[in-house]
């Protein structure tokens, strides 16, 4: 009965205030509030914001009136002399309670609505989110499928060197596809330190943590591009790991899961070639753009005192086996992560090979190279 | 124990405070130490201004201009820990030296040496931490908040340091908190029963045994950085078996608590303004202490609201979304309280009345963002966007900031004896007034569009409003110099101030001359 009533009120307010804020003559006004989003829950919970907003202009107009009629009627001008009342029972007794009764008449819906994004049945998708400093990683675990999402956004943009695009500092190389109307999950998680999932059209922000898997669902109808970010501050680049979700219908989804399969097999197929020093070191230097310069510095140098340098490095110049144990394990108790599942096993020689002959390396060092089948025989069990 | 002060009374009489820098280095007088507090404090305001005025020209357009990220996260981390512990915390520890002796009838702190040592080991700890900018990988880039494993495998060489001098805040805090207590329990003048206690030293009670709770768990917390750091244990690292979720639970199991160490004693501190210049006795002492002991109770049971996204359970979400909702009652008790007050006054606007009552109507609007932030599902939207960051400056620039300055101006007239400069003391407030707004409104804006916080540079689409949030930022930085202007020209002279100061003043502090004595109450006074 209560719960019927506090929802009729929850949506006649919700109806009113989307009237204003749908009208045309709030068109600039939309872009200074929260998205609605495009799913039911994050229109419930825009709903729930907006009542609660609304609550508290009320409230504001009530103590503010009487605050500002006081400024303006009691001035020592107006009225000499003070009265001397400082206390009365029942309006204290009032104010406590009423306030206490609106809490309540929100608590309600909102606790409705948290108990409905807590739903922890199985998705249609599995869908492995995992968060890098500073990248994002997606692995849909029923296809196996898996791929990184890295800002495109050029440097020349965020220096101001040439003109920003449209979606500046929102686009990635590789979105998320998801299809339409199908119930797909979340489980979300981190490789190094704590990020945080944003996709503000979903409603949904998780925190990704090392060593824990959180959850999260949406179900969307409406394909689209939807652009969120990374939330939590997870270092120097935690303003440039956006999310990018694409939404399409399922023949379309179909098809770019059977092409992501074939991707996958042409890969192998690279693995096995037989590759020249040059081919990998031209095929490093774009491996080594995207995934060491934020730390290591495209002139390999580094950044003294917290990224060591790759040039001139004794590892990098003369001791092949640790510097590729280095990439393949990370570094304990340091910024360097494991790339083993990050890279394949041709963008690993690769990049191993372009910084072992860049920057004088190979005329100072031993200038040995990788080849991709090296890191097929490091990753097979040891005995 | 009377007999016993008369006789110092004699004795000091005779000589008043020592000449030169000594004066201030073994200072046991609670109005000197109070100054040092004030004027530490208002340094450290300048500094941690500094950074924010980096930062918002950082914002001032997309793109990045003026820093790299790298030294932008330090300048977020060093402005958040300087001005939470190093400008807002010192200044209510050096009003409550000043004011809480004189405001009970006591000579002095119950605990003097003590008292002169929880300053002077303040400097040293910020000197610290400042010098951690010079060594090599920067100062601590990790924000305020300093998360482990960011603060720990992630974090650059100086974290040792930054934890060190957290170590010497904590004790700094911890012993100025005792001395407040011993003080307010032992040395009321006689009369002065517990509810007839001025709310600015009640305020600072209950404040004093916040600190005293949550300071050890701030240690803890960094001790346990310290030995995952150096030491090999795994307390936060997930490949060690630990947990870096529980260094949040302790982290706001201090920080929600700190939260009202930096709010409660502005409430005493508007509580005395809005009586006196509303000529009107305040409206419900009795439920203003009640408001600020159930405000303090409930801040050790809502920690987890600033983690709402960490993923915890149901049950939980649900508790700290009903128990963070719970604080608007007593919250709200307070601003009826002073609205009340108002009511039926007879009120005139100088320049603390100004601050004090922007202050009720900032902080009020800091606390409608605040319940709105307590809604769960709707903070899974809000959470680490500029909508928090506008949220939590609404309560702390024109809520303890504004409460502080106001009870800068209010009582400088007692500790210097000169008037401060009336039309100047209105413009200071009336371009920090529309400086604070301009910079912290539009940030609700941003961060409800999809901002996040703490980030260097921003998607196109929030370019307009952070201009003008910038702008607003330097108008604010700017006028805070004319502050210090107004205040170094109120010490050097101005209009010799009377006892009582304001006409409509309560309290023991306005019956002693101005500038106050450098011993006052040496023969308590008798309280009816």
């Amino acid at each position: 009965m209560f719960k019927k009533a506090t929802t009729t009120i929850n949506k006649g307010l919700a109806a009113i205030f989307l009237s204003i804020f749908t009208s045309p003559s709030f068109a600039a006004w939309s872009d200074l509030n929260m998205t609605q989003g495009v799913t039911a829950i994050s229109k419930e919970v825009f709903g729930l914001h907006m009542l609660i907003f609304w609550i508290c202009v009320a409230i504001g107009i009530v103590v503010f009136g009487v605050m500002f009629y006081s400024m303006f009627a009691f001035t020592k001008k107006k009225n000499p002399n003070a009265s001397t009342f400082h206390e009365n029972t029942s309006l204290e007794l009032a104010w406590t309670i009423v306030p206490f009764l609106i809490l309540v008449l929100m608590a309600v819906p909102a606790s409705n609505t948290l108990t409905k994004i807590y739903d922890d049945t199985e998705g249609d998708i599995n869908i492995q989110v995992i968060g890098y400093q500073w990248k994002w990683e997606y692995r849909y675990l029923e296809d196996n499928i898996g791929f990184f999402s890295n800002l495109t956004t050029d440097l020349d943009e965020i220096y101001n060197r040439t003109p920003k695009g449209e979606h500046y500092l929102e686009e990635v190389d590789e979105a998320v596809v998801i299809p339409v109307g199908k119930k797909i999950r979340f489980l979300i998680t981190a490789n190094d330190v704590i990020h945080s999932w944003w996709m503000p059209d979903f409603a949904i922000k998780q925190d990704a943590i090392p060593g824990f898997i959180n959850t999260a669902w949406t179900i969307v109808d409406k394909p689209g591009t939807y652009r969120g970010k990374c939330t939590e501050l997870c270092g120097k680049n935690h303003g440039f790991m956006p999310v990018v979700v694409k939404v399409v219908p399922q023949d379309e989804y179909d098809l770019w899961v059977a092409g992501k399969k074939e991707a996958a097999l042409k890969m192998a197929e690279l693995t096995e070639k037989t590759w020249s020093a040059e081919e990998l070191v031209q095929r490093g230097e774009g491996i080594y753009q995207k995934n060491c310069v934020a730390c290591h510095q495209s002139n390999g140098a580094g950044i003294a005192g917290i990224f060591p340098a790759l040039a001139g490095s004794d590892i990098v110049l003369n001791n092949k086996a640790r510097h590729l144990e280095i990439l393949m394990e990370g570094v304990q108790g340091a910024a360097m992560a494991s790339y083993a599942n990050q890279l394949s096993e041709v963008d690993m020689a690769a990049v191993i090979t372009y910084t072992r002959r860049s920057w004088g390396n190979a005329e100072n060092g031993d200038g040995e190279i990788v080849v991709p089948t090296d890191i097929v025989e490091y990753k097979k069990p040891k005995v | 124990m009377s007999a016993v002060i008369e006789t110092h009374d004699h004795d000091d009489h005779h000589h008043g405070p020592a000449e030169g820098l000594t004066r201030w280095l073994y200072t046991t007088n609670h109005k000197d130490i109070g100054t040092l507090y004030l004027w530490f404090s208002f340094a450290m305001f300048l500094i941690g201004g500094a950074m924010a005025m980096v930062i918002r020209a950082e914002l001032f357009q997309p793109g990045m201009q003026i820093v790299e990220p790298e030294f932008y996260n330090q300048m977020l981390t060093l402005h958040g820990l300087i001005m939470v512990f190093g400008a807002v915390m010192p200044a209510f520890v050096g009003l409550a030296n000043w004011l809480i002796p004189m405001m009970v009838g006591a000579p002095d702190m119950a605990l003097p040496r003590m008292n002169n040592l929880s300053f002077w080991i303040l400097p040293v700890a910020f000197f610290i931490l400042l010098s951690s900018l010079f060594m090599e990988g920067g100062a601590p880039n990790f924000g305020w908040t300093f998360y482990a494993p960011l603060s720990t495998t992630y974090a650059p060489p100086s974290v040792t340091f930054f934890i060190f001098s957290v170590h010497i805040m904590g004790a700094s805090s911890i012993m100025g908190s005792i001395n407040v207590i011993v003080t307010i329990m032992n040395m009321r003048a006689p009369g002065m029963t517990l509810m007839k206690m001025p709310l600015f030293v009640w305020s600072w009670l209950i404040t004093a045994y916040l600190l005293i709770a949550v300071m050890p768990v701030l240690a803890g917390a960094v001790t346990m950085m310290l030995m995952d750091i150096h030491f090999g244990t795994s307390f936060f690292n997930a490949a060690g078996g630990g947990d870096p979720v529980l260094f949040q639970h302790i982290f706001w199991f201090f920080g929600h608590p700190e939260v009202y160490i930096m709010i409660l004693p502005a409430f005493g501190i508007t509580s005395h303004i809005i009586e006196t210049f509303s000529r009107k006795q305040l409206f419900g002492h009795t439920s203003m202490v009640w408001a600020m002991t159930s405000i303090a109770i409930l801040s050790f049971v809502v920690w987890a609201h600033h983690m709402f996204t960490v993923g915890l359970p149901l049950a939980a979400e649900l508790f700290f979304m009903w128990a963070t909702m719970l604080i608007a009652v007593p919250t709200g008790v307070k601003v009826f309280n002073w609205v009340t007050t108002m009511f039926k006054g007879s009120i005139t606007y100088e320049t603390p009345m100004l601050f004090a009552i922007a202050f009720v109507v900032l902080f009020t609007i800091g606390g409608f963002s605040g319940l709105m932030l307590a809604i769960t599902p709707a903070d899974f939207q809000y959470h680490d966007t500029y909508f928090v960051v506008a949220h939590f400056h609404y309560v702390l620039v024109p809520g303890a900031i504004f409460s502080i300055m106001a009870a800068v101006y209010y009582w400088i007239p007692k500790w210097t004896g000169n008037m401060y400069d009336e039309r100047l003391g209105r413009l200071h407030f009336w371009l920090s007034f529309i400086g604070v707004n301009v910079t912290f409104f539009p940030q609700h804006w941003i961060g409800l569009a999809g901002m996040p916080r703490r980030v260097p540079d921003y998607a196109l689409q929030f370019a307009d409003w952070n201009m003008v949030s910038s702008v607003g930022a330097f108008l604010f930085g700017a006028s805070q110099i004319l502050f210090l202007f107004i205040v170094i020209k109120t010490v050097m002279g101005g209009k010799k101030a009377t006892p009582e100061v304001w006409e409509g003043a309560r309290g023991l502090e306005w019956t002693v001359d101005s500038p106050a004595p450098y011993h006052t109450f040496s023969t308590p006074p008798k309280v009816s």
